[in-house]
């Protein structure tokens, strides 16, 4: 390799967000002609990385190279100016305009200085062809589009580019495995070309069949790089977590199948994301949601919280028709419900408010006194909501927003604890946050399911869920593919039926 | 994503923003008063800074109720003829029904500014509709039923003795009632907000309302009771403007839509929502009245009064923090 | 033939509000004492002509999920310039509408520098501009009077070849002069992308804050384009607040009836103008019906009310309870 000269190259680049580094005097080096895999666990600094490759965020310290040259990328533009394109994980594509639109959105072909339409048409159908996405219509608008065909037409906008180096940025999430296919010999073929290619990945079977080097980061620092072939995928793992994966999760009790049932969920289907789920949760059960992302987790949850209008199916809580009608419902259940959402930065907290008043704001009504709140009451709740569940505040009145991750986290549960839930439904919580607060997690869910809390868990990590979860069920294309239990319950059948590959649960 | 490109340490600025537009609201203050005593002693008599409050008084109550709204990320444009709706309304009742008329005079008036704010608090919760759009429809709907009313039925215009009492009177201490007004509606604001679960929500849908929504608060009902809040304010201080004036007439909220909201802003309330204190917007108040106190003094047309007073906002909101501004 | 299905699909808005004028059109005209005759076109088109241009200022800022609230300023800013420069001879008269239409894109500029450079929200910025750019108009003309060439005004309001009222080709010519290039522009382009969705737009290389300038500026010129057209009309000019108040409200609502997403990204400045015309026949309906004119206020705010309330059936569609709150 070291013949060819580097398309990207990084010295010492570092990046600090307030005091935290998120990027630690990282050296990098990407060459043309070659698929350069990225690994790391969730904030280990892949995708910082990345933005300062794709110049969406600027390096803290450190010089960046692209073809030798030294640039200091102002914003995405002169990124692409350079060679440098990337397809972002969340998308970049505007909804209300057309695919023909925003597959020229940057340069698109001019007469008389203005768009041509009909050039910029043509241009689409050529691009669309080239990724195999022929039956997406040049004039469709994109907000039209399911999922999967958007992020088609986001890969088909970045090859429009013509990039020296491509960055897929979990670019396969949401996509049918007849598209994977494709776009892995899209890759294949911009790699004879001479093009670069780094790509993020969580999917270790990917990598192996693609990458022809990979870099493993962990804490936002560069562990190794190396070749295909060199390091075995358990080897690689451990790079990635620097651990022993067994050791940490709480030991699992004896099945509980005398407990009561208490929530039981019938044929629960809404629009095409959900179809006919039936799920029963014990108390004191943790049930697992696996599947890859994007599969209809996230939705599920949100139907059982009651956020989703026009769901079909019945739901019972504690054995009691319960109806669908909203979070405050919800909460008022036969077993109250808490839902920790997924994104807690705009769906969990309120950043700029202080610990007290996030805490604090579900189970208000239990504060009042007269007309005004008992702030002696309220206090010496949070107080005691901050010491169970450890988490670290230097200042009750401080913003939310001054405390890291984990703590931020623990602050979404501690709201949700004090409301007192017989049930609780947990969307991907242990995203972002360090590995000692997911510990924490683990334990806190474990003992609340002792006390007899049943909990609904969905989480993008396997390992998690095997480790944390009494059962797993495995979502694909909307519906439970498969339910894991016990012996069952690996890594092996959770990635398989995942990815739809076992022939008899071949559902769509 | 847009998180990142912010730094985290980004808060106590934040915090320190809001400090210092308080900070920079009440040296302005206090700079427009020495100023003025440069040109006029007057201007540090307590029988002027007595009349000053007083004045602010009007502009306060509508402040307060503007903020309400502000505060969960929304405006109310129909503050101009909820104004008049109070004023035109207290003055109507209290020709058509005589002596009980008297007495129900300012509550119906007040009445009547709620019954707006509800209407804006369900097109803006259920509708979902920008409240900025909302509102001004609103606005047109009144004005209309306004010319309809006055036109219409020839009304009582003048207002009752009440009205002038509580506008003009001073019978404490030579404080103006208005102002003791002010502090009463004031205190209850700072109660709402800083120590009643409704003022705790009223923050949280304000910052972010799907959070809210998510925790259980009833976030349709928090932007209904602001709207309610703040159309009563405003037709609260209709009642007073008209007794002040000792009639109401047309158009006469007209002149208090712009300085509501820029007092509001100008003391610190973050315009898209979810931060800002009273103290601000009591400061905020103060500054606009004199400003338009002193223009007047100095007999600056109103062409001269118009622009200054757009460029002063303009200035002072340019000088806090800009950027906070756009969280979005 | 699928192409089709797709622009049609594209542009149900406009066309809704179309259809919505030519059938309140028709009602319009056979409920005319008169019926159509070019002098009755002419009037119609003459008022029509001023909210359409102001509603097309209206269009631009909100296409990029923003708001002008100043344009009423601007087009009364326009009036009363006019009324004191677009004077004397007929090249002194184009030379001050030069001046006043400089000046309405120096204002629209103004504001969107205030807003991509002093990151404030567009609806304090224009609230607060307003009040600065109608302080100007008073100052120029602190009471109503003025003149104005009349020859260009003559021409402007009168007809072409005795039919076509003239008001009606500079409301096309501004269509294919102003609004067709820019649509088709990469900036105008970029407009759409950033009301559609500013981060992306953002990550994809869109020029965000040029987009925004232009919006505004061409705002500016647009609403100018109406003062002039005001001018005109009247032969003399006006600082007046509630006109000035009027034509603002009108042209968001003219904005919303012709299909225009307030939400950004979605709409055209042509659906505004029908939005428009739908808006000023609803006002000569009244008067053909004799309504009374004690009512017409109330009704229109009603209208009004109506028509923005149209956007709400967003709502219905939204299944997501999250999504409302976006």
């Amino acid at each position: 390799m070291s013949d060819t000269a580097p398309i990207l190259e990084m010295k010492h680049v570092s990046k600090r967000y307030g005091g935290i580094a998120a990027l630690n005097d990282v050296d990098f080096v990407a060459y043309p002609g070659q698929i350069h895999a990225v690994l790391g666990e969730n904030g280990a600094g892949k995708s910082t990385l990345i933005k300062i490759a794709a110049g969406v965020t600027d390096p803290s310290d450190g010089e960046l190279f692209v073809e030798g040259r030294r640039v200091n990328f102002r914003n995405p533009v002169e990124a692409m100016a350079a060679g440098v394109v990337c397809v972002f994980q969340e998308l970049s594509l505007l909804p209300d305009m057309t695919v023909a639109d925003n597959l020229s959105i940057v340069s698109p072909p001019l007469r008389g200085g203005l768009i041509d339409s009909a050039g910029q048409r043509q241009r689409a159908r050529e691009l669309l062809a080239m990724i195999g996405c022929e039956d997406v219509h040049p004039l469709e608008l994109v907000r039209d589009l399911p999922l999967s065909r958007r992020q088609m037409v986001e890969i088909a906008k970045a090859l429009g580019k013509r990039p020296k180096l491509l960055i897929l940025d979990e670019a396969t999430s949401a996509l049918t495995a007849a598209d994977v296919e494709r776009v892995y010999a899209i890759i294949r073929k911009l790699r004879s070309d001479g093009t670069g290619i780094l790509y993020v990945s969580h999917r270790m079977h990917e990598i192996e069949a693609l990458a022809d080097v990979a870099t493993v980061f962990r804490n936002g620092r560069r562990i190794e790089t190396f070749k295909k072939g060199e390091r075995s995928v358990s080897a690689i793992v451990q790079m990635m977590i620097g651990r022993e994966l067994t050791h940490h999760y709480p030991d699992k009790p004896a099945p509980k199948p005398m407990e009561p049932v208490a929530l039981s969920a019938k044929n629960l289907s809404w629009g095409t994301q959900l179809r006919d789920i039936s799920l029963d949760i014990r108390k004191g059960e943790i049930v697992g949601l696996g599947g890859l992302d994007g599969q209809g987790q996230r939705s599920l949850l949100l139907a059982l919280f009651g956020v989703l209008k026009g769901v079909t199916g019945t739901v019972e809580i504690m054995g009691k028709p319960h109806r669908l009608s909203g979070p405050r419902s919800a909460m008022r259940a036969a077993l109250p419900v808490a839902l920790i959402p997924e994104d807690r930065k705009t769906e969990g907290l309120m950043l700029p408010m202080n610990i007290r008043d996030n805490i604090s704001l579900a189970s208000l009504s239990r504060f009042k006194r007269g007309l005004g709140l008992d702030g002696s009451k309220e206090h010496s709740a949070v107080e005691k909501m901050i010491d169970s569940l450890k988490i670290k505040v230097a200042d009750l009145a401080a913003a939310v927003s001054t405390l890291s991750g984990g703590n931020q986290q623990k602050v979404v549960l501690a709201k949700w604890l004090m409301t007192g839930p017989g049930i609780i439904l947990l969307n991907d919580p242990t995203r972002g946050i360090d590995v000692g607060t997911k510990q924490e997690v683990y334990q806190l869910l474990r003992d609340l399911a002792d006390k007899g809390v049943a909990i609904l868990f969905y989480s993008t990590d396997y390992a998690e869920l095997i480790g944390c979860c009494d059962r797993v069920l495995v979502m694909y294309n909307g519906g439970i593919a498969r339910e894991l239990e016990g012996q069952h319950l690996n890594e092996r059948t959770i990635i398989e039926t995942a990815l739809n590959v076992d022939d008899k649960e071949q559902a769509a | 994503m847009s998180e990142s490109k912010t730094p985290a340490n980004a808060i106590p600025v934040l915090r320190f923003a809001v400090d210092r537009s308080l900070v920079i609201a009440f040296g302005c203050i206090i700079l427009m008063l020495l100023g003025g005593a440069l040109y006029s002693r007057e201007f540090l008599s307590p029988e002027y800074l007595l009349q000053q409050l007083q004045i602010s008084a009007f502009l306060g109550i509508i402040a307060s109720g503007a903020m309400m709204v502000i505060l969960i990320g929304h405006i109310d444009l129909s503050i101009p003829w909820t104004v008049t709706l109070g004023a035109m309304m207290a003055t109507a009742v209290a020709g058509w029904y005589g002596e009980t008329g008297n007495v129900l005079a300012i509550p119906v008036g007040v009445l009547c500014g709620a019954m707006v704010g509800l209407l804006n608090g369900l097109g803006v919760a259920y509708l979902r509709l920008p409240s900025m759009i909302f509102t001004l429809g609103m606005n047109a709907v009144v004005q209309g039923l306004m010319v309809l009313h006055t036109g219409g039925f020839a009304p009582q215009d003048h207002a009752t003795e009440a009205m002038h009492f509580l506008a003009v009177g001073r019978p404490i201490l030579g404080i103006p009632n208005a102002l003791l007004i002010w502090i009463v509606v004031g205190a209850i604001t700072i109660f709402l907000l800083t120590r009643t679960a409704f003022g705790r929500r009223v923050y949280a849908v304000g910052n972010r309302e799907a959070a809210a929504y998510l925790s259980g608060v009833n976030t349709n009902a928090v932007i209904i009771g602001c709207f309610i809040l703040s159309g009563a304010a405003a037709a609260f201080a209709g009642v007073l403007l008209a007794g002040y004036s000792t009639k109401a007439y047309q158009a006469m909220g007209d002149p208090y839509l712009l300085p509501a909201i820029a007092a509001v802003v100008l003391g610190g309330t973050n315009i898209l929502g979810g931060r800002g204190n009273y103290l601000g917007t009591i400061a905020g108040v103060v500054l606009i009245t004199l400003l338009q106190s002193i223009l007047a003094v100095m007999q600056m047309p109103e062409a001269g009064r118009q622009i200054i007073y757009g460029l002063v906002i303009l200035v002072m909101l340019l000088a806090y923090g800009r950027g906070e501004i756009d969280r979005k | 033939m699928n192409d089709l299905r797709h622009r049609i699909h594209h542009n149900g808005g406009l066309l809704a509000a179309i259809a919505l004028f030519i059938v309140m059109f028709i009602i319009y005209i056979s409920n005319h004492p008169v019926g159509l005759t070019a002098a009755v076109a002419t009037t119609a088109t003459n008022k029509a002509v001023l909210l359409a241009l102001v509603a097309m200022a209206q269009t631009l800022p909100v296409l990029t999920r923003g708001l002008d609230l100043s344009v009423g300023m601007v087009f009364i800013l326009a009036n009363c310039l006019a009324s004191v420069f677009v004077v004397g001879t007929i090249g002194e008269g184009l030379l001050g509408i030069v001046l006043v239409l400089g000046a309405g894109a120096l204002a629209g500029f103004i504001n969107g520098a205030i807003i991509v450079w002093g990151r404030l929200q567009p609806i304090i910025t224009t609230l607060a501009t307003g009040a600065v750019y109608y302080g100007i108009a008073l100052y120029v003309r602190p009471g109503p009077g003025g003149d104005v060439q009349s020859d260009i005004a003559d021409l402007a309001t009168g007809q072409l070849f005795g039919v076509v009222p003239a008001a009606l080709v500079v409301l096309l010519a501004t269509v294919l002069i102003v609004w067709l290039p820019y649509r088709h522009s990469v900036l105008g382009r970029a407009a759409y992308a950033v009301g559609s969705n500013e981060q992306a737009a953002y990550m994809s290389g869109v020029p965000v804050q040029r987009a925004k300038l232009l919006a505004y500026t061409l705002a500016g010129l647009l609403a100018a384009i109406g003062g002039l057209m005001l001018t005109f009309n009247t032969y003399s000019g006006e600082a007046s607040s509630p006109i000035a108040g009027t034509y603002t409200l009108n042209s968001i609502a003219a904005v919303v009836i012709g299909g225009t997403s307030l939400f950004g990204g979605w709409g055209s400045a042509i659906g505004s103008i029908f939005g428009a015309f739908v808006l000023r026949t609803i006002e000569d309906l009244l008067f053909v019906f004799d309504l009374d004119p004690l009512w017409q206020p109330l009704f229109q705010g009603v209208v009004l009310l109506a028509a923005v309330s149209l956007g709400a059936v967003r709502v219905l569609r939204i299944r997501n309870r999250l999504e409302l709150f976006a």
